[in-house]
């Protein structure tokens, strides 16, 4: 089974800066462990950009999709055999990455 | 067999057998919509068959054989979403959890499943009342008050996550055993008190169907669970709840305070079996094991249901306990309670001081402005305590107990 791991930041309250080695680490024992997919850290989200292409034509709009104070600031993608393996790792991931994480099924 | 008992027949058997029945369907189809749907099947079926072939010798065994030739043929007709069917099929693991001394794993696997942190508490309440305790929609509905259709969607909402999300058939691991049997004792007594406190205008104060309900899953978990010691709290707990409420409601729907209930009204035999559990939980306590919030909770209940009034109970055992309560559970509602035990010692000005200490988290929580309302009805403070008493009444949301303020306020002189 696969889940998207998104961790999520907060413009107002951002979790703290120095936690890449910690990370890093996490990430080997992923791997080692047999979870590891994907991971990606995402840019700011004022590099986004929105295409709309389902009138006339397409449009451009600079910016994410909504806007809020939470955001996506980077992603996991985790093979585990069930929701309690995931949820598991995601409590841990959660204190390395001291953010918020949501755990989402793929189909 | 007349059908009057074949009927009781049936209920029986929908007691003791229904959470076996999807339990064991669960596990064999790996899918909670394909079991529940099926053993309503088997459930109906013995319905029209009972009464002309007569109750069989094993009706369990009959409802499970009968549920799974339901099941059967629901796949078969769905042959074409066959594969698709065997990819969702939930996880589990084939090991009897031995560990933890169960005597059913696939009803316990079936409970840990509905009561699982990942669904929100309501849904989890709701999924257990379903597919645990075997509750139709309408009833589910009804004692909750929500429209049928809102449950029906929040019940098909969550059997839709557990799948999509492969949320496990399993009894939780050791270590994680005690905080996943809290979560379902959190569920149980979410059940219990809605039941005995019951909310809403257009309900009975108290609703029997749902006390009894929660105590009769508490004994299951209890059968099922039977070295866990919160587990016997919970279920003592209610029990000395459960045991006064024959004394708890007037004749004309007045909630009676403890100091003026007919103790003689109480279920002796109720409180008899709730002190054998409490009794059990403190040899253990004797024996090293730190008692947990519910064997806390029930021990107070003890010492209430073992006076023979007020003035008999023993408050400085009830005050230790919650003294011991306080550093578990630090909530303001728990210091609250302490506080009337307080009052009952060291008098009600020394309690309304510390009563006073909780407003700035309690000013919203009717029992806050109640307490008050007493305590300076005590102290002579009538003009004060006629306006906590008004606050009270606002916030109250029994209906039974709306009344039993109204009268305290309006004896004030």
């Amino acid at each position: 089974m696969r889940y998207l791991v998104s961790v999520i930041d907060d413009k107002s309250n951002p979790g703290s800066t120095d936690r890449q080695p910690a990370i890093s680490a996490f990430n080997e024992r992923l791997i080692a462990e047999g979870y590891w997919v994907f991971a990606g850290g995402l840019a700011d989200t004022d590099a986004a950009t929105v295409i709309d292409n389902r009138g006339e034509e397409a449009v451009f709009s600079d910016g994410p999709f909504v806007e809020s104070k939470e955001y996506l600031a980077g992603v996991w993608v985790w093979e585990a055999p069930d929701l309690d393996v995931a949820l598991k790792l995601a409590t841990e991931a959660s204190k390395i990455c001291d953010r918020k994480i949501e755990v989402r099924p793929f189909l | 067999m007349n059908d009057v008992d074949v009927r009781d027949a049936i209920t029986r058997a929908h007691h003791e057998e229904w959470a076996r029945v999807v339990a064991s369907l669960t596990r064999r189809f790996g899918d909670l919509d394909i079991a529940e749907e099926a053993a309503a099947e088997a459930f109906a079926t013995a319905v029209q068959r009972w009464p002309a072939d007569g109750v069989p010798p094993n009706p369990g065994a009959w409802l499970t054989t009968t549920a799974n030739r339901h099941a059967i043929d629901r796949i078969r007709r769905e042959n074409k979403r066959d594969d698709k069917h065997r990819k969702a099929q939930m996880s589990y693991d084939d090991d009897p959890p031995e560990a933890v001394g169960a005597v059913d794993d696939d009803r316990l696997r079936l409970i840990f499943t509905c009561c699982h942190p990942a669904l929100a508490m309501e849904t989890r309440v709701a999924l257990t009342l379903r597919m645990v305790a075997g509750l139709t929609m309408p009833e589910i509905a009804r004692a909750f008050l929500v429209a049928e259709s809102a449950m029906g969607q929040r019940i098909t909402r969550a059997k839709a996550k557990i799948k999509a999300a492969r949320i496990p058939y399993r009894v939780p691991s050791a270590e994680d055993l005690p905080a996943r049997v809290s979560g379902v004792l959190a569920v149980l007594y979410l059940v219990f008190n809605e039941g005995y406190l019951a909310t809403g205008p257009g309900t009975d104060p108290v609703r029997h169907e749902l006390t009894a309900e929660a105590i009769r899953l508490t004994r299951l978990i209890r059968a099922l669970l039977p070295q866990d010691g919160e587990v016997a709290g919970l279920l003592a707990l209610m029990l000395l709840t459960e045991a006064r409420r024959p004394a708890r409601v007037s004749a004309d729907g007045e909630l009676v305070a403890l100091d003026e209930q007919d103790r003689g009204a109480w279920d002796a035999a109720l409180i008899a079996e709730g002190h054998r559990l409490v009794r059990e939980r403190l040899a253990a306590a004797a024996a090293g094991a730190a008692p947990g919030r519910y064997q806390i909770l029930a021990a107070i209940n003890a010492v209430h249901t073992s006076a023979r009034d007020m003035r008999d109970t023993d408050w400085s055992q009830v005050l230790a306990l919650y003294d011991q309560l306080v550093r578990l559970d630090p909530s303001p509602i728990t210091a609250l309670n302490r506080a009337i035990a307080v009052a009952e010692l060291d008098g009600p000005e020394v309690a309304l001081a510390a009563v006073g200490r909780l407003e700035p988290r309690l000013a919203g929580y009717h029992a806050y402005h109640a307490t008050r309302a007493d305590l300076l009805r005590r102290l002579g403070r009538g003009r004060e305590s006629r306006a906590a008493y008004d606050r009270a009444i606002e916030l109250a949301g029994n209906t039974a107990e709306t009344a039993y303020l109204t009268r305290r306020r309006d004896q004030l002189r």
